[in-house]
């Protein structure tokens, strides 16, 4: 090989060099990313276990747990509006219906699919139940439902409690229910 | 004493000169076209998964809301792969039996995640963010294709800057009402009119900040 040559096949390779991707994949850790630096390999790694931000200790029972004095509240503990109905409304179709379904009937798809049915929002415990007993259920699971803590904030877990009222007292409503101008679209259609 | 150059050099050194733009642009091509083609950007490729995951199925078939397990788009950065307990969620009920979903059921025996393979994935000096794109109207389909048609995921768009800044020069042309962000084949009957509106009542920002070096890269 001439010295020419040579030059020339290291100057290439020299610039091969910058050929990395440093840049692109940096020392941080993305969100989820595998890490070796831990045992079990989660670089997200979990809250220990009682640790509470700055700012969000969440003292009041009734919002946080449904709850005052160990007994379930009757009634929720935020203000309920056309917002929160509809933010409830929203959540409940994405983490709900897929076994409540839509009427709150228990008759969800995931439920056409083989799984256990969840009992029906329309029958006379449910309807007398208090608020707090669905929040409890929602936080905690039950029977073959999940919890749902980790997917529902507590904000959102009241909104949804106040839509799942709005359902019952759909399923239960009479005409005498229905504002006056509204009947008689009803009537037509019967 | 003889010359150095014979007559044909007259011919060569005009031909390398016309030949040298030839040979550089060829090669800029072929960088450009090869940057391009999925063998680099990975488009269209289907990536081996522990658990063959369908997301026509979860989706098309069983009509699951993408916020179900990627629970994070609407609040952060991060869309979210959801635990392990979200897949529990139904089949600790159903398809019991299935040799498919038991790296699901020993993840959650054992407390170990599972390791899916990333589909998406930006460099690392890109600081896309979730969030703000579905809260401004950016459909999730606009990115990430028809994922309801996905038996196995893929990366439907390249993902380059310049496919980036298509939108973040003219939002307007891929904006939709916020209720159909989350929403799969839905199209505009008059995008015109309705991403011009969009862009006011969604309070985009002006092309000139959205193509900020700094929007994407700090």
């Amino acid at each position: 090989m001439s010295l020419r040559q040579a030059i020339c096949v290291s100057l290439s390779l020299l610039a091969l060099m910058g050929c990395r991707q440093d840049m692109h994949d940096q020392k941080k850790l993305e969100p989820l990313e595998k890490s070796s630096f831990f045992s079990d390999q989660r670089a997200s790694r979990p809250q220990v276990e009682g640790t509470v931000a700055r700012g969000h200790l969440r003292a009041d029972s009734a919002l946080f747990e449904g709850r005052v004095d160990g007994k379930y509240v009757a009634k929720i503990p935020i203000p309920v509006d056309r917002a929160l109905l509809d933010r409830g409304r929203e959540r409940f179709g994405i983490f709900c219906t897929p076994c409540h379904s839509a009427l709150g009937d228990g008759n969800g798809i995931v439920v056409q699919r083989g799984f256990k049915r969840p009992e029906t929002y329309h029958q006379d415990r449910l309807r007398t139940a208090p608020v707090g007993y669905f929040f409890d259920v929602i936080t905690n699971g039950y029977g073959a439902m999940y919890s749902f803590n980790a997917r529902l904030t507590p904000k959102d877990r009241w909104a949804v409690i106040a839509y799942v009222r709005t359902l019952q007292l759909s399923q239960w409503a009479t005409l005498a229910d229905v504002p006056a101008d509204e009947r008689s679209a009803l009537e037509e259609m019967r | 004493m003889a010359q150095i150059f014979p007559p044909v050099t007259n011919t060569l050194a005009r031909a390398s000169i016309f030949g040298g733009v030839f040979i550089l642009a060829g090669l800029l091509w072929v960088f450009s076209t090869v940057d391009r083609s999925s063998y680099v950007t990975q488009v269209g490729v289907v990536r081996e998964q522990p658990v063959p995951f369908s997301h026509r199925r979860h989706v098309a078939q069983l009509g699951l809301d993408c916020r179900f397990c990627h629970t994070s788009v609407e609040d952060s950065a991060f869309a979210g792969i959801p635990p392990t307990k979200t897949c529990m969620t139904c089949h600790s009920q159903i398809w019991l039996q299935s040799e498919m979903l038991e790296p699901v059921r020993a993840s959650y025996r054992t407390d170990r995640s599972i390791e899916w393979t990333r589909v998406h994935d930006l460099p690392d000096y890109a600081y896309f963010n979730h969030s703000i794109h579905v809260k401004k109207g950016v459909g999730c389909e606009t990115c990430h294709g028809r994922v309801d048609q996905m038996p196995l995921m893929w990366q439907e768009e390249t993902l380059h800057m310049e496919w980036c800044l298509n939108c973040h020069r003219h939002p307007e042309k891929y904006l939709r009402p916020r209720d159909e962000v989350f929403t799969f084949g839905y199209e505009a009957e008059d995008q015109t009119t309705l991403g011009a509106l969009l862009v006011e009542e969604h309070d985009v920002a002006a092309a000139t900040t959205l193509t900020n070096c700094s929007m994407c890269h700090r």
